[in-house]
């Protein structure tokens, strides 16, 4: 480890670029998890145009499509694989997990860096080349993947483009691996003396739960991504059937294989994925409600409990994800049980979280309003999961706009709108300066609304019957013709949104020069990385040694002249 | 401050970090491996009847049978390149660790005289679900046993031992690590032996 | 492991060679036990009951996870559980298909 590391001068590529400071590396990940993100709405933003104003050129960017500037179908697909990819993967985890567990877990914790700082380099690097290889793709010979980012053989065999978004998974993956195993050995590890396992705040949990489901469950797809690569390009036939027949004629493999095995390995990561999405996003809620109705989160316990049993469970029920693919009664039946069960958890969360409004004195700022509208957010997002988790309505909803209206619920205006509020409400701790909250609500009340009629129409067009990643949005079938007239709707709605960011980028680069200074807690909170300076000290964190004396969410506690107690202050 | 419980362990958990950090990775790589165990039952069941006994009575039991033989001895002897250590003998761990990367060696040997005798036959991963999960698992497995060889390689010559000068409990505890992961790659192929030669 | 004294490692290094001989014995034997004539299911359990016998000393004794502290152990048997979850699951799907 780093001897004396304060005392050794670092040039510009030791302390910024090669850093092993968990802080930078955390801002680099952040960076470009941001910058990925918007690329990623970016795609979503060219497929609206199409499914708005089918075959029309799409504006600035339309030279790029080709001659017409209409975009293409290969094109459509294209944008469709690579944008849940890089959302997922290079956009949502990273920022949730790579940014804000690596900036704030270890101060949260009192540690001075994560268990193995060398090791969490080498985990952004990694994602690092793993995004650079997936934005490559598009400007290779063959183009981006097009097969969904789900994949499915046999279409994925035989596509364009998979093989180097397998490349790129595997970096990906292996960033993810090294990562979560320096997030569980600091959290076991590291804690401050005093800090026992239910002092943690809420977040640490989360961050724990969730680097558990990453380890554990994205190895079997990398086995499946080895899997296909050998089908694409050793003429394995792992995932190819016998008496396949591709464009026109047999595909000349040893057959046997078996397009479901793909199916199965990749919702065995896809479904805890799913968790991994919304865990941190739900810590950070939690950190934020606390603080800003001055009272302890309501069930704290139970909702630590609920996060490891939804870790658990989450490995039990991914074949809800496959109910159409011939399943039978007794295995469908064992999943949708285990589904159902699984939602016990998120809503033991969700109203917990409720709950803890009640009584409360609320402090409407921005993080508190990203906050608190991810409530009713989740919340859609949740229920409307229960029809997909239930066999026999999800015979009419599975492939339909309805499951992407699910789930962007849970994602978009849920962990997306939870990661707003995380970076307006520790941008102080990170930079010393508050961000406008003038801006801050121009951001906030025009992406909510934004949101839901993106969304909220998903369910009328799905519930119409019209499946998802069709380039002409519906418009050949008869059942679709009646909800056709959302697609103009909701893709207004997405270049509003777009619009709406506006004030979020400018708010975040204006604030880093201009924004108010503030003290080393300017909210008046209650957990360990407000008693670190802002920024907090290279390297070591923490001015002297700390202790924990008390829990994590001591507000408003009787007797106390001031409405909060630092975890920190004897 | 630097990072607390490299060498000393926490007292309430009786780690130190690495000791829990190579636990967690084979934790992981068990699930890899299992994601690879699964693909060949599921494969199994799609082929046709007798399909893989077919297939694998292609493979050459003896030699798999030597290269068991040979891993389970490289497995001692990283163990007691450890123990070795423990004693402060620095010239024993030298030598086992020395025996452990010759072991290793000539399972590659035999591993690389296995994969050839296939394709001379024209038999490729391609020929059969079987080769292909075959090929996919011992090659998967081969890149582990090159992995740790590199790490263990550094542990053996200067560049890595280096370290007992001055800090002996951490060289030691390194070695230890190494020594997990190696096991670990024994036990792999414990199972694969029988699964992928003998059923 | 730290702070073991020089008797407890020698004893140790009995326990290590024994088990080599253990598991080389076992290997023989697996390797004899695949030419008996029994059904497919009797050979696959007789191999992976030795196999698993194999690993449990390997895991348990060179890798010492005999004396292992309590939180490696849990992480262990909750992987362990995972595992059979990824075998068992899919496999069992399959065989409950409809006509596929």
């Amino acid at each position: 480890m780093s001897h004396d590391s304060h005392h050794k001068k670092e040039n510009f590529i030791q302390k910024y670029i090669f850093s092993v400071d968990h802080k930078i590396i955390g801002l680099q990940y952040g960076i470009t998890s941001l910058l990925f993100l918007l690329f990623g709405f970016s795609l979503m933003l060219i497929m609206r145009w199409q499914l708005a104003y089918p075959e029309t050129p799409v504006p600035l960017i339309g030279s790029l499509l080709g001659e017409t500037g209409i975009l293409l179908p290969e094109i459509y697909n294209s944008l469709g694989a690579m944008h849940g990819t890089i959302m997922i993967f290079l956009g949502v985890v990273p920022l949730a997990v790579g940014a804000f567990g690596n900036y704030i877990v270890p101060l949260q914790i009192g540690a001075p860096d994560m268990a193995f700082p060398k090791l969490n380099a080498a985990s952004y690097w990694s994602f690092f080349v793993g995004g650079v290889i997936m934005l490559a793709s598009f400007f290779t010979p063959e183009g981006a993947a097009r097969s969904g980012w789900t994949s499915y053989p046999p279409l994925s065999i035989f596509e364009s483009g998979q093989t180097i978004w397998l490349l790129g998974m595997v970096f990906l993956i292996t960033s993810s691996l090294l990562g979560s195993i320096n997030f569980i050995v600091t959290i076991v590890q590291l804690r401050a003396p005093g800090l026992s396992w239910f002092r943690l705040p809420f977040f640490v949990w989360a961050q724990f739960v969730t680097s558990f489901l990453l380890v554990l469950a994205f190895p079997p797809l990398e086995a499946a991504a080895v899997l296909q690569l050998m089908d694409r390009v050793a003429g394995t036939s792992f995932f190819l059937p016998s008496g396949l027949v591709y464009a026109g004629s047999v595909v000349d493999v040893s057959g046997s294989g078996s397009p479901l095995l793909w199916q199965h390995l990749f919702w065995f990561l896809a479904h805890p994925e799913v968790y991994v999405l919304i865990l941190p996003a739900m810590g950070i809620v939690g950190e934020i409600l606390a603080n800003n109705t001055r009272k302890p989160l309501w069930g704290y316990k139970s909702m630590v409990y609920a996060a490891v049993f939804l870790g658990f469970m989450s490995f039990i029920v991914w074949a809800h994800h496959m109910f159409l693919t011939g399943m039978g009664t007794t295995m469908s039946a064992f999943f949708q049980t285990t589904t159902m069960i699984i939602s016990i958890p998120s809503v033991v969360i969700l109203t917990a979280f409720f709950i803890s409004l009640w009584g409360g004195s609320i402090r409407f700022n921005t993080p508190m309003l990203f906050a608190l509208s991810f409530l009713p957010m989740f919340g859609i997002g949740g229920l409307t999961g229960l029809p997909l988790g239930i066999g026999a309505s999800d015979i009419h909803l599975h492939d339909t706009y309805y499951v992407i209206g699910h789930f962007h619920y849970v994602v978009a205006p849920g962990t997306i709108f939870a990661l707003f509020a995380g970076i307006y409400y520790w941008f102080p701790k990170v930079t010393g300066r508050k961000m406008s909250e003038a801006l801050g609500k121009l951001h906030f009340w025009p992406s909510l609304v934004f949101m839901n009629g993106i969304f909220m129409p998903m369910f009328i067009q799905g519930l119409a019957g019209v499946s998802r990643r069709l380039y002409d949005g519906g418009q050949i079938y008869a059942h679709a013709q009646g909800v056709l007239e959302w697609n103009e709707f909701m893709s207004i709605s997405a270049f509003c949104l777009a619009a709406a960011q506006i004030p979020f980028i400018l708010n975040v680069l204006m604030s880093l020069f201009n924004g108010q200074k503030v003290d080393r807690n300017p909210w008046g909170a209650t957990t360990v990385e407000w008693s670190a300076p802002s920024p907090p000290l290279p390297h070591v964190n923490f001015e002297e040694p700390l202790e924990i004396y008390r829990g994590p969410y001591e507000y408003s506690v009787p007797g106390e002249n001031k409405d909060f107690l630092p975890q920190t202050v004897k | 401050m630097q990072v607390p419980y490299v060498v000393d362990e926490r007292p309430d958990t009786g780690l130190i970090n690495s000791k829990l950090a190579i636990w967690i990775f084979l934790a992981s790589e068990v699930m890899l491996f299992g994601g690879l165990f699964s693909a060949y039952v599921f494969l199994r069941m799609a082929a046709p009847e007798g399909d893989f006994a077919y297939w694998g009575s292609k493979l050459s039991i003896p030699m798999a049978t030597i290269n068991t033989l040979v891993l389970i001895t490289s497995s001692v002897t990283v163990v007691l390149s450890w123990a070795s250590l423990k004693l402060k003998d620095f010239e024993k761990y030298k030598l086992y660790m020395g025996l452990t990367l010759l072991c290793a060696s000539i399972f590659l040997v035999i591993k690389y005289f296995e994969y050839t005798g296939k394709f001379h036959h024209e038999i490729y991963p391609s020929s059969s679900t079987f080769m292909g999960i075959y090929f996919t698992l011992t090659g998967l497995h081969g890149l582990h046993i090159i992995g740790g060889m590199i790490v263990m390689g550094y542990m053996w010559l200067p560049m890595g031992s280096k370290l007992w000068d001055t800090d002996p409990d951490h060289f030691t505890n390194r070695v230890e690590t190494a020594g997990l992961y190696w096991h670990f790659v024994d036990l792999v192929w414990i199972f694969l032996f029988p699964i992928l030669y003998l059923l | 492991m730290s702070g073991n004294n020089q008797a407890d490692i020698q004893e140790h290094i009995k326990v290590y060679l024994t088990i080599f001989g253990a598991l080389a014995v076992l290997t023989i034997l697996t390797v004899m036990a695949s030419y008996l004539d029994v059904s497919s299911s009797e050979a696959i359990f007789l191999a992976l009951t030795i196999a698993t016998i194999k690993a449990s000393l390997v895991a348990g004794y060179f890798m010492h996870l005999i004396t292992e502290k309590q939180t490696i152990v849990w992480i262990l048997i909750l992987t362990f559980f995972f595992f059979l979850v990824l075998m068992l699951l899919p496999l069992i799907t399959a065989t409950d298909q409809t006509g596929v």
